[in-house]
């Protein structure tokens, strides 16, 4: 048979891996940032876009999108070429791809400090960043798809259908989660409210985990660990199966994110069900990738890369155990909204994310400047600080949770909350912090050496821009005889569709009852829309991120009714574009918050003094100062465009309303301030913290007129 | 959210969506496992060695320690 010559393009891949370093240890500072300032609140200084609440949504982006998502593109763009015996089909669009990836990363890194987000987590990005990543993803799907239509080889490789569904999947997750109605360019609302809204995040935001940082992932470890061990895949029956069970039972799992709250009961069993199941497509994974290496554990005591591939692949075992524990209803209970969530993504995100591809830049740098690494013993040091860094990080968080979550249930014998204060339980869990920021020094340090041993290798060689391989042309006629799964292996467009049908599946059982069963979001004739007002200070609310801290979210417990007010009803969310329920209790829930008689109200006084110096209200505080917030002059020139995009979604302001609001606005505003001055607090009627304190007081108000 | 119920609301018998949904899952698996128990000991190995084929480069190892 005739041998065709081609070429491997290196460019890509070089392009991608030193982006991934780039990212990487910039999405790493920002995390061991905010680490610190939740030890030290003033460490922010009083910067708007420093404080906690604008960098911990870019700390998560950048981990996600810049370093995890380089560094799949990086494997991608050199595995995919090989496997297929083909150069990638366009250059052009690879480069599109590149910069325009790097292009959103950096919008991102300037709008997120700013203030300009959505407010759903991992989804922050406001519409103009959502429509450039649709475009670019698309690019690189179409790159990757066309590449394995013009393959040279009968069978595609599992590794590529993880590639595969990886495009797919994200771009389904991440239109349906970002369709949103523009008031200006820097905001949007979503279309979804309250507990709808929060099912099409949690599904967005768990399959973002299943089709963002773990299918592109096993895709790199099906290809790289064999490549490093210089041995095939332990099963590829196994992968076959892994792969389709895998993408069918991820998809379901998302209501796990919403246990005990105000979501149905059968949407919350779904999520429990399938996270159970997941356990096993994810340990036959796992397993794959650490029995390759049987027969070759000589190799691992020596290479720096396979002592990383194992450490990774072994964090990814862990996360999926812990994550079907997580999901269990009783665990759930003690584990939501404490540091345990916290412990637990970064098992995944810096051991399956971040040791995998330490392990792949150290294995293919050499190769890309066909050179030797540069050091063993640094590449053995980071591997210690980063293994060392990521249980320093860990353990004290799972401390943290079981502990705070503990004093936030203890009864006392006479059935008081033994810890009614909440900051006593913020006290006791502190020294954890401490050593979680320890933990994360330790990381980026070894990520620095890295940095430094990477330098000095690629300054050893010389970059190879092409590589020459040679093949049999792939004959039509092969396809003739094709059975079975070979069949669907052997038509990648055919596959797509497949892989499309898979993950819809779960979406649409969960999705279509939601919205089109009444009884599952129960009216509450009370419940009325914000006024323009507190709308506005709604938007200050998502805009400084306070989601990142504080939940509205009282889970029908005695321990949360007792502490924070009567547990959250469904239907009092529905005009909430978008839901507030947040993931993580670092101050106090907010739910019922503005309820006079509850456990919890405090005074437009007590938020205008908390606002401005929390410690001067809560002397061993952790939140830090707002005192921007006290000096802006509240924008009100969307105001009424807000109130017309609300009327769009449903929300049932009277007709014409709009043109009304800014008047009402200020007189609610007016009768604030009124109240402030007379209490001997100097402030005028136009500053952005008359329209918080507005929002503040309303929170949860509603059921008890 | 109305919009999304309006929406909704306007695709022909959505409300068997969920049940085809099911009925495909569960039919994709069976085929599925079927097929991969048909595979035969050699497919397995070829493609199962499709990463290592192209090259030999394990020199480029650094064994220095």
């Amino acid at each position: 048979m005739e041998l065709q010559k081609f070429t491997y393009d290196n460019k890509l891949s070089r392009m991608f891996l030193f982006a991934t370093i780039l990212w990487g240890f910039v999405g790493m500072l920002v995390g061991l940032t905010i680490a610190f300032e939740l030890i030290f609140p003033h460490l922010s200084g009083g910067i708007s876009w420093l404080s906690f609440g604008r960098l911990r949504p870019l700390h998560t982006n950048a981990v996600i999108f810049a370093f995890v998502g380089n560094g799949m593109f990086t494997g991608i763009y050199y595995s995919t070429p090989r496997l297929l015996k083909t150069p990638m089909y366009s250059e052009l669009l690879g480069k599109i791809h590149f910069w325009g990836w790097q292009l959103i990363i950096v919008a991102a890194a300037i709008t997120l400090p700013l203030g300009i987000t959505v407010s759903k987590e991992y989804a922050e990005l406001e519409w103009p960043i959502d429509i450039a990543i649709a475009l670019v993803w698309v690019v690189f799907g179409l790159n990757l798809i066309m590449t394995t239509v013009k393959r040279r080889v009968q069978h595609i490789y599992v590794a590529i259908w993880f590639y595969i569904a990886t495009f797919v999947t994200v771009a389904v997750l991440h239109i349906v989660n970002s369709i949103n109605i523009p008031v200006s360019l820097f905001k949007s609302y979503p279309v979804y409210a309250g507990i709808q809204d929060a099912l099409v995040q949690w599904w967005y935001g768990h399959n973002a985990v299943a089709f963002f940082l773990t299918t592109p992932y096993l895709g790199l470890m099906y290809y790289f660990i064999p490549k490093a061990a210089n041995r095939p895949i332990y099963s590829y029956k196994l992968s076959i199966i892994h792969f389709w069970a895998l993408i069918f039972l991820y998809i379901w799992a998302g209501p796990h994110h919403l246990l005990y709250s105000a979501l149905p009961d059968w949407a919350q069993a779904l999520g429990v069900v399938f996270s159970v199941m997941l356990i096993a497509p994810s340990w036959g994974g796992m397993i794959n990738g650490l029995l390759t290496l049987r027969g070759a554990w000589d190799k691992v005591r020596e290479s720096p890369v396979l002592k990383m591939f194992v450490v990774g692949v072994t964090a990814y075992g862990m996360s999926t155990f812990e994550g079907p524990m997580l999901s269990l209803k009783s665990v759930n209970a003690l584990s939501h909204f404490t540091d345990w969530t916290i412990a637990h993504v970064h098992i995944g995100a810096l051991g399956w994310n971040g040791m995998l591809t330490f392990g792949m830049i150290y294995w293919l740098v050499p190769r890309l400047f066909n050179t030797k690494l540069h050091s063993v013993k640094l590449a053995n040091a980071h591997f210690w600080l980063a293994t060392t860094g990521m249980l320093f990080f860990a353990v004290p968080l799972y401390f943290a949770g079981f502990t705070q979550s503990l004093m936030w249930k203890e009864f006392t014998a006479e059935g008081y909350l033994k810890y009614p204060n909440f900051i006593e339980t913020v006290v006791q869990i502190l020294p954890m912090y401490y050593l979680r920021a320890f933990g994360g020094t330790l990381y980026i340090t070894g990520v620095i050496i890295m940095i430094v041993n990477i330098l000095k290798t690629v300054k050893s060689g010389t970059f190879v821009e092409t590589e020459e391989d040679q093949a049999p042309a792939l004959h039509a006629s092969k396809h003739g005889e094709d059975k079975g799964h070979r069949l669907i292996e052997g038509k990648p467009v055919l596959f797509t569709i497949l892989a499309l049908v898979a993950i819809l599946i779960g979406g649409i059982v969960e999705f279509v009852p939601m919205f089109m069963v009444k009884s599952n979001v129960p009216t509450i004739a009370s419940v009325q829309p914000y006024t323009p007002l507190e709308l506005e200070g709604r938007d200050i609310y998502l805009r400084e991120g306070c989601y990142t801290c504080h939940s509205q979210m009282i889970r029908p417990f005695r321990s949360e009714v007792e502490r924070y007010g009567d547990y959250t009803k469904a239907g009092e969310t529905v005009y909430d574009h978008p839901f507030q329920f947040g993931s993580k209790r670092t101050g106090p829930d907010l739910a019922r918050e503005g309820v006079k008689t509850g456990p919890i109200y405090k005074p437009d006084s007590w938020h205008y003094n908390h606002f401005s110096n929390p410690q001067k209200m809560v002397a061993q505080s952790i939140m830090p100062p707002y005192p921007w917030i006290i000096s802006n002059t509240l924008n009100t020139s969307h105001t009424a465009k807000k109130i017309r995009v609300m009327q769009t979604l449903g929300v049932p302001y009277p007709e014409g309303y709009a043109d009304k609001a800014v008047e009402d606005l200020k007189r609610q505003a007016a009768g604030i301030a009124q109240g402030l001055r007379d209490g001997g607090i100097d402030v005028a009627d136009d500053k952005e913290v008359i329209a918080l304190i507005a929002y503040i007081q309303r929170l949860g108000t509603d059921i008890k007129k | 959210m109305k919009i999304v119920t309006k929406t909704m609301e306007g695709i022909a018998d959505i409300q068997f969506f969920p049940i085809i949904g099911l009925i495909i899952f569960f039919i994709m698996f069976v085929v599925l496992l079927y097929f991969v128990s048909r595979l035969t000991k050699n497919q397995v190995d070829e493609f199962s060695h499709l990463p290592l084929d192209s090259d030999g480069d394990a020199s480029r190892e650094n064994t220095e320690s």
